[in-house]
Order: C-alpha cells, then structure tokens, then sequence
C-alpha cells in the first residue's frame, strides 16, 4: 500500500466530517486527516489522554513534554483547547459528545462489526480506548486497505480476530470504495481511483448492496 | 488526609509493602511519576506487586525499570503494547495481566475513589474482554457490570504542589493522576514544584489536599 492511497483513503475521509464536530483520530490513516483539512474548518479534535482542541505538529521551539496525543507524539493545543482527567475525557466518549471517530480496522463484517485490537494468538494485551471509541463516537468511520498486507480481504462476512464491538461501524473507506451502512448493512455508494463494482465485489467477501451516490 | 510538608522520596515509598496494589499515574511515561518509581526502584525491595497503571513503563523507563526486577506479579492496564518486555513477561507467564478498556479502566478507579460499588458500561460487552462478567440490557442495549478499582498506595504526578499537598496538573500530563489520588489507602504525590499554602489558585486545584498523604518533590 503506497503513502499516495493513504492520503487518498485520508482525504475520502476528511469528506466525510462537518463544520464544528468533534472528533476523534485513531493511529495511522486516521492521523493524515489533519493535514488535509482546511485552516477554517471548524473541526475539533478531541484525543483521549485529555484534550480537546489538538493543534498541529509543534515546532522545536514549542515541543511540550507534557502536550502530546494518545499515540504519545507531541502536538500543540490550539486557542479554546481544553485540559480534562481519563475518566472526564472517557465520559465524553461513552455520552455521545463525539461525534466523530475516524480508526482503523484489521476486519469490518456485513453487520457492521468491528475488530482492531488483537490479532488471535499474537497480541491480545493492548486494547486502550479503541472499544470506548467505537461503543461512544455518533459515528464510526473506519479507514483502511481493502486487503491486509498479506492480501487478506478486511470486509469479510463475519470477524474471525476479536471484536472491538458489534454493529458499530457507519462508514467504511478503503483506496477502492466508501460503504455506508444501513440498518446494519453495508451499502457500496461511492468508487475510487477507477475502480469497477467488479473490482469491489471481487476483494470483499461481504455481501453489499450498491447504491451509488452523485 | 493532608500532606505535611515534602518528605523525601526514599522515605515516601517505605508505604509501599510486599504484595500491596500500587497505583501509578500517567498515560506513557506523560505525567508518570518518575522519581517515585526511581525511588521504588533503588530504595524499596517490596515485591509481589499488583500493579494499576495505564501501561507498564516502556523498556527500561518508569514502570519498565520495576519490571525488569521481577518484582510486579500482575499488572492492571488497558495497553501493556508499549512495554515489548512486559508482553513478553505476560506471555511468559512471569506476570499476570488484567486487560481492561481504557474508558472502563479510568471509571473503575474514579468509582474506587467515590464510594462507588460498580457501574454497568457497554464497552466490551460481546468481546473478549467481558467474559466472566454479568451482562444486563440497559435500553436495548447490552453492558457489562465492572467493579471498582481501588489500591494501597497511589503514586501520582503533579506539575505544582503546596506544602498541604494540593496538586496542579499541567497540560496532558494530568490524564490518570487526578483519579488514581482518590482511590488508594496512601497516596503520595511527586511534584515539579511545592509552593507555599495560598500561592495556587484555588479555582485551578484538581486534587484537593485531602486525597494526599505524603508530598516529594520531584527530582
């Protein structure tokens, strides 16, 4: 997978959020959407160690031990951010006062299930807010590759590595396609980088329908 | 209880006894108190440790150090990733680990420290990490009955302390700190810097005195 479709998986993304909501950015993927916002685009970012109001990278001259995001790299905090503990910050998220969580998966099912903290066998010891998030934000954007990186398709019928949560997905993007799930559904509405419904059908076992927008 | 002046670090973490629960603040090494660890680290040889943090350290640092000992039985946190050495001691079996969602694991200990008996959430209903725990629908929707978290000690961080102990947080470095004060029998708080009684704004205090039991300054 090159950096040009990550930004470009990035950049579908970044469409999908609206003037003055508050979000949250998981690793990877997620984290190329704030540069590719806009100056004013009255979007929030809200990280989970305790900040809302994520600023961009700092300079050396403003490098901040005690300012970082929840991939423990330094930020800045713009003007109006705000400071809160885990457990006000965690709050935020389960009561529905996020509206947005953009992350990655390794597997997304055709009911909207999510899995994206542990590979079977392998790590099942680092789950840190990725439940909260996906259980709490309004909405679940997932950015990822529609296959792994050993070719495995990603949106399968049912998760085979364990659950993050079920039924919490809204939005899939990956370099091919934007799915919008419906009543626990996905719904294939957009193609990507000329990519065919062939194409889609052919790299996803999980059964869609299409409707596509525009 | 309230803080009587700073004590040094050494003589702080003699409350720490072999196969207490310890309670140690900081996302990362962001906000952890270090000096307290060091202490730990160079003056204690309490073992058997259950220990209640975010992560354990990262390899040789904070909690890492402790690890490396072999002196932490079982380790509470929602991301002991960040620590390779402490996967490694997990899948060893040379510690225990307790997995908890870290929205979960920041209301536990909230709940310990409030007098609060448990509380149902929907995170990790349905996964791995709710097996074992009753499950109830809650307007349609399932959740999980998580208890509270409480512990013997509490090592915490603050950027500014006064000499009765109330504590200042600064910036990102406050995340678990404020909580873990609340909800241990003995809490000592490490601060940047200990200012005279009436020189904080009583507006900006996180941690009122009252959580706190001993006061260093870090080093």
């Amino acid at each position: 997978m090159s950096d040009d479709s990550k930004v470009a998986i990035a950049a579908r993304a970044a469409r999908e959020l609206r003037p003055g909501e508050i979000v949250n950015l998981g690793i990877g993927i997620p984290n190329l959407i704030p540069g590719l916002l806009g100056p004013d685009t009255q979007i929030f970012l809200h990280t989970e160690n305790g900040l809302l109001g994520v600023g961009p990278r700092p300079t050396d001259e403003e490098l901040d031990p005690d300012l970082t995001d929840a991939a423990k790299r330094p930020v800045t905090a713009l003007p109006g951010a705000s400071y809160f503990d885990s457990a006000a910050s965690f709050a935020m998220i389960r009561g529905g006062h996020v509206d947005v969580a953009v992350l990655g998966a390794l597997q997304v099912s055709e009911q909207g299930d999510i899995a994206n903290w542990a590979i079977p066998g392998k790590d099942v010891l680092g789950v840190g807010g990725a439940m909260d998030l996906v259980i709490g934000a309004r909405r679940v954007i997932v950015t990822m590759t529609a296959t792994s990186s050993t070719g495995e398709p990603k949106l399968v019928r049912e998760c085979t590595y364990p659950l993050t949560a079920r039924g919490a997905v809204d939005v899939v993007v990956t370099e091919h396609a934007v799915f919008r799930f419906q009543d626990r559904s996905p719904i294939l509405v957009e193609l990507l980088d000329g990519a065919t419904v062939g194409d889609v059908e052919s790299e996803t076992p999980a059964r869609f329908e299409v409707r596509l927008e525009g | 209880m309230t803080a009587s002046g700073p004590i040094s670090a050494e003589e702080a973490v003699r409350h720490v006894e072999s196969g207490d629960t310890v309670m140690v603040g900081g996302f990362g090494l962001v906000g952890a108190p270090l000096t307290l660890i060091d202490a730990l680290v160079a003056h204690s040889d309490a073992t058997d440790l259950t220990i209640v943090s975010n992560n354990i350290g990262e390899p040789g640092r904070g909690l890492g150090k402790l690890l490396r000992q072999g002196r932490i039985k079982k380790g509470i946190s929602s991301f002991f990733t960040s620590n390779p050495e402490a996967v490694a001691a997990v899948n060893s079996g040379e510690i225990e680990a307790t997995l908890v969602p870290q929205g979960t694991f920041a209301e536990a200990i909230r709940a310990g420290g409030a007098g609060i008996g448990g509380f149902y959430t929907p995170v990790g209903a349905g996964t791995l990490l709710a097996e074992g725990k009753e499950e109830r629908l809650i307007d349609g929707v399932p959740h999980v009955l998580e208890g509270p978290i409480r512990a013997d000690v509490a090592l915490v961080h603050a950027a500014r302390a006064d000499t009765l102990g109330n504590l200042w947080y600064r910036h990102t470095a406050r995340n678990f700190n404020p909580l873990m004060a609340t909800a241990a029998t003995i809490t000592i708080a490490e601060a940047g810097e200990i200012v005279p009684v009436g020189e904080l704004d009583p507006e900006s205090i996180a941690t009122p005195h009252l959580y706190v039991d001993y006061l260093v300054a870090s080093s």
